[in-house]
């Protein structure tokens, strides 16, 4: 891997798995400077001219390939936007593998807003994956406001995993989807805050097309003084089924608001919110306790297991 | 061995004390199988709570082999081998029955280890050992995990809270052969089991009768059965004690 020191690689490590240099298309960005690329015969990834970020072509028919596009940043005080977009090609099945972790040791903000754009192709499927990290020891906040758009074509299916369990100061993230007929949308997200930490995550799927379907849920811990937001809002615009789920445990001082929204325009969308907040059961934590757990580790395993 | 001297337990009802558990002393030796029976609301289920270290006792002092563990908590006295099945198993999300099976365990259990607690609890570990502990779970289902998990335990002391409720008459069949290969898998320890279930009473070594909050009878299995027979034929015609698997006692 390039120029990457041992701070860098273990950011890698944490946002995207990411031990050695990645099998297949790859990008790696390091304080806004490409640490390495690789394009395939059916992926492209290409710089844009007008903005910084990248162009990713996936060609139609691509199968079990990858793209790994990890951000990592270690210098204190750095601030960009990047703009991504994705083109997977019709009948395209592939992971793509973002995340951003950032390693903030002075004390000047360090900011990193990834926009994404997806234009998912007829009957194509991805599984995209986005984990956000931070770490460091220093007074400069670690902020992260990622604004992700998925368009879906006829019978196409996304999948997407959004995590953020440490480090990171603030974030609001948007993510918008439109999907036409029969196209699937599956999102997990799973959010942990602590210490003065603020969340605040948006989503706004709209269902077009007849058939489409689209299940948000969202699974997260707010612990000592942090605040977070979940707002969902489902639109059915055809015969369609559309889910939204928060489930949250609360603890110490922390906040939670959750508002999710439903808007049917249609007679025949069926569509269904779930929200829920508490602390941890005393049970649950009995239980763990009657197996040899102490008080705290109970905590930690039903945090982990509830955030899994 | 576990005594128990002189425990008391009162709580709170409408700011009058209420004294659910008066003044019990008993022991459970080692390698005996002791059944805690007697009518609903006798305090039974206290009493294994109070042996958990669930509930601390108003008066009275409790010993885990010689030793006073009264003022101990439910993870120390879990340290020290005391194990306890709930009699409603508490469910769990994103935690899965392999990962409860391990921390049961205390150690990283290889997956057919833990598959084995499975099977000898009568479920298909496959279809099991990577499902959550939560809602998709039926009660019985649930049941079943939990004494699996107290198995893996291998405790000095096993509590078990009416196991056999919400459990199926298939497995109930293999559940007294479950505490029975528990007795000679984990030797010199001592199993506690609250139940009013005729087969489990069967292969007591002694039965503890709790009726009012107190100790109404105690001995072999043969001293206390005919007496129990006796007071439940009784009762049964006089409610509240209803004993599962006799119909109707001849009333």
């Amino acid at each position: 891997m390039l120029k990457l020191d041992e701070i860098q690689k273990r950011l890698l490590r944490e946002v995207a798995d990411l031990h050695e240099v990645p099998e297949g298309a790859y990008n790696i960005r390091s304080n806004s400077q490409s640490a390495g690329r690789q394009s395939t015969a059916n992926i492209e990834i290409v710089s844009k001219e007008d903005v910084s970020g990248l162009e990713i072509r996936i060609r139609p028919g691509t199968k079990n390939e990858s793209v790994h596009i990890p951000v990592v940043m270690t210098q204190s005080g750095l601030k960009e936007v990047v703009y991504n977009d994705f083109f997977i090609g019709e009948g395209a099945d592939v992971v793509i593998v973002a995340g951003c972790g950032i390693d903030n040791c002075g004390n000047q903000d360090s900011q990193h807003d990834g926009i994404h754009r997806f234009y998912v192709g007829k009957n194509a499927r991805i599984r995209y994956v986005e984990k956000h990290y931070g770490s460091g020891t220093g007074s400069g906040k670690r902020i992260l406001n990622p604004g992700t758009e998925v368009y879906m074509e006829e019978g196409s299916y996304a999948e997407m995993e959004m995590v953020q369990i440490k480090g990171v100061d603030d974030t609001e993230r948007t993510t918008t989807a439109e999907l036409a007929a029969g196209a699937k949308l599956l999102v997990r997200e799973r959010l942990m805050t602590h210490g003065e930490q603020r969340a605040i995550s948006r989503y706004v799927v709209n269902l077009n097309g007849e058939g489409a379907s689209a299940d948000v849920v969202s699974r997260s811990v707010a612990r000592d003084r942090s605040f977070q937001k979940f707002d969902a809002k489902i639109a059915g615009n055809a015969a369609c089924h559309g889910h939204t789920e928060c489930d949250s445990i609360i603890m110490d001082e922390g906040r939670i608001l959750a508002v999710p929204a439903l808007e049917a325009n249609n007679v025949d969308a069926e569509l269904v919110h779930e929200a829920a907040i508490g602390k941890i059961a005393g049970e649950q934590l009995t239980k763990l306790m009657t197996l040899g757990l102490t008080a705290a580790e109970a905590e930690e395993q039903i945090i982990n297991g509830f955030l899994q | 061995m576990l005594e128990l001297k002189n425990i008391s337990f009162l709580v709170d009802d409408a700011g009058k004390d209420k004294e659910i558990i008066r003044d019990v002393s008993l022991t459970i030796p080692d390698r005996k199988l002791v059944v805690v029976t007697g009518p609903n609301g006798g305090g039974k289920s206290t009493l294994a709570r109070l042996i958990a270290g669930i509930e601390k006792p108003t008066a009275g002092r409790i010993f885990f082999n010689g030793e006073d563990i009264t003022e101990l908590g439910i993870t120390e006295r879990a340290q020290k081998g005391i194990a306890y099945a709930f009699q409603q198993p508490v469910r769990f999300k994103g935690i899965r029955v392999l990962d409860l099976i391990r921390i049961a365990a205390g150690k990283t259990l290889s997956v057919s280890d833990a598959c084995q607690y499975l099977s000898s609890v009568g479920l298909c570990a496959r279809d099991y050992v990577d499902r959550e502990v939560n809602a998709s779970l039926s009660g019985g289902e649930l049941k079943r995990i939990e004494i699996a998990t107290v198995l893996a335990r291998k405790a000095v002391l096993s509590v078990f809270d009416e196991p056999e409720a919400g459990i199926d008459l298939w497995s109930f069949r293999n559940l007294t052969e479950v505490f029975q290969r528990m007795r000679e898998d984990i030797r010199d320890s001592s199993i506690l089991i609250i139940s009013h279930q005729e087969r489990i009473l069967n292969i007591a070594d002694e039965i503890i009768v709790i009726k009012g909050g107190t100790v109404e009878k105690r001995g072999s299995r043969e001293e206390v059965y005919p007496h129990l027979m006796r007071t439940e034929v009784a009762e049964l015609c006089e409610g509240p004690y209803q004993p599962v698997g006799k119909g109707n006692a001849g009333c």
